[in-house]
Parts: C-alpha cells; sequence; structure tokens
C-alpha cells in the first residue's frame, strides 16, 4: 500500500509538469486550432533558462521561474509572429508544417556549441534535497514545490481566463474570430497574449522538470511535448480542466506502468490508453463532441 | 481527339522511364556512380513508393495520418525476417519478402484502421501517432520474442538484395496503379470523402469502407517502401521508424501539394538529395548547421508557398483523361 501510494505520489509530480506543458496546447488549439508542435522546445528552452538563472546569475530559485516564464513568453509570442501569424488563412497543414520546422530549428540550433551544446547537462539543485515521512509514504521538498508552484499557476490561469477582460477577450476568440473582431476585440493581440501565457506556463514546466529530473538536453522537450499533447487530448482539446486532468492521468499510467509492469513498455501503454479513451469518446474526456452541421 | 492525345501521353512516359533506366543502369554498370550515390538513388525510389502511399491516404482520402512510419517498420522487419528465415542470399527471395511486408502491413492497418478512421482530423492524427510510438516500443522490445529482431540493438545481417534494377520498376509500377486508382471509380470514392464526408454518404457512398480501403493500400506502399529499405541498408533499427520518420514522409506529401502525384515524385527526389547534397555541399565545420537550414528552408517554402509545389497540378501523363 505504501509503494502504491508512493508511486502515485510520483505519478502526480510527473502529471503536474505535464499539466504544464498541456495548458499551452490546449489554450492554443483553442484558439487557433493548431497543434503546436514547437512547444515542447519552448518547455525545454525554459528549463535552460532556469539552468542559466540558477548556475551563472545565481538567482533564488523563484526568480529562475520567473526568468524562464519571461524568456518563454516572449519566445513564444516572437514564435507566432514570425512563423505563424502569415499563414493564419492559409490551410491548417501548412500551418502544422511550419510549426514542425520551428521545433526542428529550435532542437538542432539550441544544439549548437556556441548556443545550449549538444551534451546533457546537470541541472544544478537550488536547495538541498530532504524528505518528509507521512505514514510510510515519503514525500520530498521538490515534490512539494512542484505541486505548490503549479497549483499556483493553474489557479492564477484559471483566474485569468474566467475573470478578467483579456480572458473573457480569449474566450471569445476561441469560439468565433470574425464576431470577436466585430465586438472590438483586437484578435492579433489576444492570440499573441494566448501563446505568451501558455509559452510562460512551459517555461516554468521547464525549470520545475529540471529540478526534479536533473539532466537537461536540447532535445529533452520532444517526448515530454509529445505526452502533454496527448494529455491534453485525452482530457479534451481546448478544455482547459481537461488538460489538467489528462496530464494527472497520464503522468499516473506511466508511472505506475513502469513501476509495476515494464519500464520499457511505459510509453507503448501511455498511448494505449489514449487511443481506447478516443475510441470511446472521441473528442476526450471533458471535451464536447461537435454535431456536424450539414 | 483528346483521349488519344492522353494515350500518346502515356506512351512518352512510359517510353522516358525506359530511357531513364537505361541511363542510370547504364552509368551504374560502368561504374560512373559510387555505391554511395547509388544507395541514395535507390533511397530516393522508396522514399517515393513510400510517400505515395501517404499522398493516396491523406492526399486523395483526406485521413490524417501521423503514423506511416509504423507501417514503413513493419514492412521492413517482415521482409527481413522472412529473407533471413529462408536464409537464401538469392535476389528471387526479394518479391517474396516484399510481398509479405505489403501483406502485414495491410493487414494490420485493416485491423488498426477499421476501429480508428471514425476519428477525424486532430483526432485521428494523435491516434495514429500514438499507433506509431506503440509499434516502436514493440520492436524495442522485439527480441524478447523473436531474438532475430535484436529489439533495441537493432536487426543485422539481412542481405543486400535492393538495387536500382527492382527499386525502379517498382516505382513506376507503384505510379501507375495509384494513377489508375486515382482515376478510377474508387478513387472519385476516397476525393468525395475527402472534400465532404457527410455529402458522399448522402449520395450512397460507404465512407468507413473507402477510408479503410485507401489506408490499407496506403500502408501496403509502406510495407512494400520498407521492405525495399530493408534490403537496402540491411540493418534495420527501431529508431529508423519513429515519429520523426513519419513526419519526413508527411513533409514530402505536403511540400509536393497535396493530391498530387507530380508533387510527390518532384519533393522524394529532391529531398533525398537536398539531404544528402547538403551533406556533401557544406564543409565538415558546418555540418552541425545542416539541421538549422533544413527546418529553415522548411518555415520559408511554407510562407510562400503554403499549398505545395505541385498543388493541384499534374504532369500531363498523369493526368486524367477526358
Amino acid at each position: 500500500m505504501a509503494y502504491f501510494l508512493q508511486q502515485l505520489i510520483n505519478g502526480l509530480q510527473l502529471g503536474f509538469v505535464y499539466a504544464l506543458i498541456a495548458l499551452g496546447y490546449t489554450m492554443v488549439y483553442g484558439i487557433v486550432r493548431l497543434i503546436n508542435f514547437a512547444h515542447g522546445d519552448v518547455f525545454m528552452v525554459g528549463a535552460y533558462v532556469g539552468f542559466y538563472a540558477l548556475a551563472s546569475w545565481k538567482l533564488p530559485w523563484p526568480l529562475a521561474i520567473v526568468a524562464a516564464m519571461a524568456g518563454c513568453a516572449a519566445l513564444g509570442m516572437f514564435i507566432e509572429r514570425v512563423a505563424y501569424r502569415p499563414l493564419r488563412s492559409a490551410p491548417r497543414i501548412s500551418a502544422l508544417i511550419t510549426a514542425m520546422g520551428v521545433s526542428l530549428f529550435l532542437e538542432y540550433f539550441t544544439s549548437l556549441r556556441f548556443v545550449f551544446g549538444p551534451d546533457y547537462r546537470a541541472f544544478p539543485r537550488p536547495f538541498a534535497v530532504t524528505s518528509f515521512d507521512v505514514g510510510g509514504v515519503s514525500i520530498s521538498n521538490i515534490q512539494i514545490i512542484v505541486f505548490a508552484v503549479s497549483t499556483v499557476l493553474m489557479v492564477g490561469l484559471t483566474l485569468f481566463v474566467n475573470k478578467t477582460r483579456t480572458g473573457l477577450a480569449m474566450r471569445a476568440v476561441s469560439y468565433d474570430h470574425n464576431t470577436a473582431r466585430l465586438m472590438g476585440v483586437n484578435v492579433d493581440w489576444i492570440i499573441s497574449v494566448t501563446f505568451g501565457v501558455g509559452s510562460a506556463l512551459a517555461g516554468a514546466g521547464g525549470v520545475l522538470y529540471g529540478i526534479a529530473y536533473p539532466q537537461i538536453n536540447p532535445f529533452m522537450g520532444v517526448m515530454p511535448g509529445l505526452k502533454a499533447f496527448v494529455a491534453a487530448v485525452l482530457g479534451g482539446i481546448g478544455v482547459i480542466p481537461g488538460a489538467m486532468l489528462g496530464s494527472v492521468i497520464m503522468g499516473v499510467v506511466e508511472t505506475f506502468t513502469s513501476a509495476y509492469v515494464s519500464s520499457t513498455l511505459r510509453d507503448a501503454v501511455a498511448f494505449g490508453v489514449l487511443i481506447l479513451v478516443l475510441l470511446v469518446r472521441p473528442a476526450g474526456i471533458l471535451g464536447k463532441p461537435s454535431r456536424e452541421k450539414v | 481527339m483528346s483521349t488519344r492525345r492522353g494515350l500518346g501521353a502515356g506512351v512518352v512516359a512510359l517510353l522516358v522511364a525506359v530511357a531513364v533506366f537505361a541511363a542510370v543502369e547504364a552509368l551504374i554498370l560502368s561504374g560512373a556512380l559510387n555505391p554511395y550515390w547509388q544507395q541514395i538513388i535507390c533511397l530516393a525510389g522508396i522514399v517515393t513508393i513510400s510517400a505515395l502511399g501517404l499522398n493516396l491516404i491523406y492526399g486523395y482520402t483526406g485521413q490524417f495520418s501521423l503514423g506511416h512510419a509504423a507501417f514503413y517498420g513493419i514492412g521492413a522487419y517482415t521482409a527481413a525476417l522472412v529473407t533471413r528465415g529462408i536464409g537464401s542470399h538469392s535476389p528471387a527471395i526479394l518479391p517474396l519478402s516484399l510481398v509479405a511486408g505489403a501483406v502485414l502491413a495491410g493487414l494490420v492497418a485493416l485491423l488498426i484502421g477499421l476501429p480508428i478512421l471514425r476519428l477525424k482530423s486532430d483526432y485521428l492524427a494523435i491516434a495514429t501517432l500514438g499507433f506509431g510510438v506503440i509499434v516502436k516500443v514493440l520492436l524495442d522490445n522485439a527480441d524478447m520474442a523473436i531474438p532475430m529482431m535484436g529489439g533495441s540493438r537493432g536487426m543485422s545481417a539481412i542481405p543486400r538484395l535492393t538495387s536500382f534494377l527492382w527499386v525502379f520498376p517498382l516505382a513506376v509500377v507503384a505510379l501507375v496503379v495509384l494513377r489508375n486508382i486515382v482515376y478510377s471509380g474508387i478513387g472519385r470514392a476516397l476525393i468525395s470523402v475527402r472534400e465532404d464526408e457527410l455529402a458522399a454518404e448522402a449520395v450512397g457512398i460507404d465512407s468507413t469502407r473507402y477510408k479503410t480501403l485507401g489506408f490499407v493500400i496506403g500502408c501496403m506502399y509502406a510495407g512494400v517502401a520498407g521492405g525495399l529499405y530493408a534490403h537496402l541498408f540491411t540493418f534495420l533499427h527501431p529508431s529508423n521508424f519513429d515519429f520523426l520518420k513519419s513526419i519526413d514522409v508527411l513533409l514530402v506529401v505536403v511540400l509536393g501539394g497535396l493530391g498530387s502525384m507530380s508533387g510527390t515524385i518532384v519533393a522524394a527526389v529532391a529531398w533525398t538529395f537536398l539531404l544528402e547534397g547538403l551533406r556533401i555541399v557544406l564543409p565538415p565545420a558546418v555540418q552541425d548547421w545542416r539541421w538549422v537550414i533544413y527546418p529553415l528552408l522548411l518555415i520559408v517554402f511554407m510562407l510562400v508557398r503554403p499549398g505545395g509545389i505541385f498543388a493541384g497540378m499534374e504532369f500531363r501523363f498523369l493526368r486524367a483523361r477526358k
């Protein structure tokens, strides 16, 4: 039982990091219907900003997270401006291919010697790791930080989307660009903000990931990015609580497979669950199935 | 008149194909093309076959598949297993291996396609992506069931049977078959499903059946290409068939132009030569830049020409006869 609870906590830790990435996917998809394949690489850049903030600039860890969020927000908005905005009226596949191009570019450009370099780097530990024993289950201070920071960010995002005027405009744009524009919403700016907010969350996720699993490299974003995207689809893409739910399921399933079955089958089981869920609920767990119009 | 002109274009195209085949084969026999270039030419043909298959699935039927490399891998491993199982090094064994690879790829496509082709656009993409990851993981662990497959160490000692003699005629056959499908009643049904599934259903087209048919045939193309690949490089590794490889084929199809056979051929050949060409043209010191330049070209290309090179166009011999 203690082992089970321990694995559950490890799974939740992974799930919360996925959630921070998945939220960016789901927001961008909700608003421009684009699978932003470069999002996992924005997450990677966030981890590197955190790395430099801690190792070179000697910032305390909360400031490292803030720095990564600011850096990634700027990067996300820049990518949207240069690569996606010119294609907004083009076929959707063109934007998707461009997103893949941006993803490859970020991976290989940051692998160059004068950028981040191709090697694995050890992520600096900003504090000593201690564990607390709660009824035979140990919880580390790292896990508490991961839970606390992601919860604060997710609550903040929910308030932002539901309580602010910008959030209202975002919801309006996600329903219908043209109508929102007629209502006086600056659609281009709202899309920029969506990319910025989503990328900032991924940046925070990158730093938390680095602290929790302390090894980083320019390709580290690929698998977590893919898993987070799948988690967003699992929960119902475009639905914010769905992204959180899907991520937690994904993290827990993956950790349980490693613990009880085999770590080599981890990815297969995670994607198998996805296919099964999609067969039963084609729009994801919390997604609303769209009715076809004739 | 127009019928005769169409026929004429077909005959000319066939003569051109034979001439190209003879010219390249003569260059190979005279030793003017070293084995490295022969390999690249063969690879271009293999990529063409595989991409023609994906164009049938995505370009003509409108089913967004991100798992094409999985079927390529299934074909490659099956073909290699047949060859090594029989233990013969005679080229005569190759057709049998390729057929086995194509059949198994098609069978798996049928089994997986029947349930998941009910999903629409992005959801189908994600499900096929997931299927691709599952196949890769299974290949990574395949040595537990069949030691010969090597699992994550890769499968080696596959006899080198693929040559230009096989690749070029097979690519031509693949093209002719695809052309005939596209301009037949089946092709029209597939295109109608792509344009509007609901409307297609309304005029009595069984969309599930046609989507599955297009998917199975497209995946069989991938299976044949995989079998040729296995016998060209003589070594298979699960990472040759991961998500990025599916993206590679998708790029070729989209760059060429969705629903354009001419575009697929030009893009597949250009793509293979560009990737290798950048390797030769760039000095070794900037080799690392190859993968920086390539996505940049891709982004610029998409911004300039979002519909692909041959958007909605075909070479004359590939056009429908009036």
